[in-house]
């Protein structure tokens, strides 16, 4: 072998970005579904929540009218979301931080452009598999989701993705593992019972009812039951949405530490 | 320097590669080039002022004590840390503003592994190796480092020396022209250690340019081209490993012995001394380090562990007498008696010094 005497085109040495990102995806999104806490955390949990709030008076959820699974639904596939995106995301890229598995993957022509790419792509991977999950079987509980706020509803869900994928970064970018781990759990908790994901904000207790709206939960929630219900996507939970992922974002790239 | 007595392979191989110029005059053509290097942590110099130099075709060991800032150099060399002084230059590019054009053409293995531990061997091997254009045969690659008996078992419980397995080989399998390896034989077993050091020749022979770092005297003595001897962030010592036994010291051999501790290592000197022509001036210090100068050589008896005796100095047969003699007279059974040359190892431990850190 005689490459040291030439120095071929770095781009003839590496695989194309585009096969770089899949492959990174892929190898992400196996990860995810291969393990058994983070499926619970993606797929379990949110399936368990539909079928509790939709076949049982646990939680008292006024729907103005409408039927309950169709109420339900949106606010569940809004947790989905922020349990890939936040939780699921955090507490593995806090992991592959302290294992070194980042540098590494720095050092490879994958890059660090390429690494934080395939994350996203496969965040959105799992979420495709989360909806398809969710999606049936809230049809088959006769689930009749606004036909026209389908395709809002996949933009709102790419912005929630955005945004807590940004803070799900931030958060292992900064803390060390074990602390990632109990927070992303507990934060998920949070927002479930009291952030407006599953129950809308101005149903919550006291002060919670105007916080809530202003957390990015509350605005996913409510931008997602505006679009499924066919009610309209109201434009305050969009600006907030979009205002929390330029933040975070921010953030993100500001203080996330590699090493 | 001189380079007529590096070992075998790496002149022929460098020589062949180019032909035209002698990297080793300035370390202008070298693969791997590192000027006046500075690294601070909290206002603290890991590394300081530190030069380097590694060649394609060679195997460059950087040998230290632990602390002594070998993972910091490499780091920067890599990419993965900004320098806060001089140049590194590989492949003469910037390893921090060219990372986009090194990345392919440099292969690292970091000392904390860096594997994924949730995937299993086989993958995280394929995965890596997804990502250049004509990589090495996985499988063939796997092979040669015994990957295949655990390529379906999670890297979380792979044994130690496994995983350094599995790191060198997502190190190679793009077919590097530098590779980094970073304490690579930490946590081997005897069998995974030769595996390793096989491949690491084999890409020496192949043009390949390879820095690694170790605190183990027999890897640097038995692998590398060239050995720089690190202490405090800077390099005290370069040349290979011939060169930095010192050539004056070749004739200088080695008395292992082991017997009763608390041996009087100055009485032991004084009568391996004798041995000598010329008279003794016998500066000793220190009860456990005795140093007895006589003429052109000199003795030195050393009891690095209780019972465990060094003497190191022109030892000849007469001299081996001496040292019997006297232990006969003082009743003193060796259980074990070694002749041997001057070690790597003697000389690192010369360079920096027998305490602990």
């Amino acid at each position: 072998m005689t490459t040291t005497t030439g120095t071929p085109a770095p781009s003839a040495l590496a695989a194309p970005a585009w096969r770089r990102v899949l492959a990174q995806a892929g190898f992400e999104t196996r990860a995810v579904l291969r393990n058994g806490e983070q499926l619970l955390v993606t797929i379990v949990l949110p399936v368990l929540v539909l079928l509790g709030l939709t076949r049982t008076g646990v939680v008292e959820i006024d729907t103005g009218g409408l039927a309950r699974i169709d109420f339900v639904t949106p606010g569940v596939l809004a947790l989905a979301c922020v349990s890939t995106a936040f939780t699921s995301q955090a507490i593995a890229t806090a992991f592959d931080r302290r294992n070194g598995v980042l540098r590494l993957l720095a050092t490879t022509p994958l890059g660090r452009g390429g690494l934080l790419a395939g994350k996203l792509l496969g965040v959105l991977a799992v979420e495709l598999v989360q909806v398809v999950v969710i999606g049936a079987v809230a049809l088959a509980l006769g689930w009749q989701p606004a036909a026209g706020g389908i395709l809002p509803a996949i933009g709102i869900g790419l912005l929630g993705t955005a945004c807590f994928t940004a803070l799900a970064l931030l958060l292992a970018g900064t803390l060390r593992a074990e602390g990632v781990l109990a927070l992303a759990n507990l934060v998920l908790v949070l927002l479930v019972v009291g952030g407006g994901l599953l129950v809308p904000p101005e149903q919550l207790p006291g002060p919670l009812a105007q916080l809530a709206a202003f957390l990015p939960s509350g605005a996913l929630g409510e931008a997602m039951r505006g679009a499924l219900l066919g009610t309209g996507v109201p434009p305050l939970a969009v600006a907030v949405l979009a205002a929390w992922t330029a933040l975070l974002a921010w953030a993100a790239a500001r203080f996330f530490r590699w090493q | 320097m001189p380079t007529s007595i590096a070992p075998s392979g790496a002149d022929g191989a460098t020589s062949s590669a180019r032909p035209a110029e002698d990297p080793r005059a300035d370390g202008a053509g070298a693969a791997v080039h590192v000027r006046g290097l500075v690294k601070r942590y909290g206002g603290r110099d890991v590394v300081a002022g530190l030069d380097l130099v590694a060649d394609a075709g060679a195997v460059t060991a950087v040998l230290g004590p632990n602390g002594a800032g070998k993972t910091t150099t490499v780091e920067c060399c890599e990419g993965l840390r900004s320098p806060d002084g001089g140049s590194v230059r590989v492949l003469g590019l910037d390893p921090v503003a060219d990372a986009r054009a090194l990345r392919p053409r440099v292969g690292v293995m970091l000392q904390d592994g860096g594997l994924p531990t949730g995937a299993r061997a086989g993958e995280v091997l394929h995965h890596v190796a997804a990502m250049y254009a004509a990589p090495r045969d996985v499988d063939e690659l796997g092979e040669r480092l015994g990957i295949g008996s655990f390529a379906r078992t999670t890297v979380r419980r792979l044994s130690g020396g496994q995983r350094q397995r599995l790191s060198l080989a997502a190190a190679v399998v793009g077919r590097p022209e530098v590779v980094f390896l970073d304490e690579p034989s930490a946590g081997m077993d005897p069998q995974s250690r030769h595996a390793v050091w096989g491949l690491v020749r084999e890409l020496r022979d192949e043009g390949t340019a390879v820095v690694l770092t170790t605190h183990l005297m027999d890897e640097a003595e038995d692998l590398a081209d060239r050995v720089h001897v690190m202490d405090h962030g800077r390099v005290i010592a370069t040349g290979s490993v011939p060169e930095l036994l010192s050539p004056d010291a070749q004739d200088d051999r080695t008395l292992r012995f082991d017997a009763v501790p608390g041996l009087d290592l100055t009485a032991v000197g004084a009568a391996l001394g004798s041995t000598l022509d010329g008279p003794l001036d016998g500066t000793l210090d220190g009860p456990l380090d005795g140093t007895v100068a006589g003429g052109p050589g000199a003795w030195t008896v050393t009891e690095p562990q209780p019972g465990s005796y060094v003497v190191t100095g022109p030892a000849g047969p007469r001299a081996l007498a001496a040292l019997t003699a006297w232990l006969a007279d003082h009743d003193v059974l060796a259980s074990r008696l070694t002749v041997g040359r001057r070690t790597l190892e003697d000389v690192f431990l010369d360079l920096t010094g027998r305490h602990l850190r």
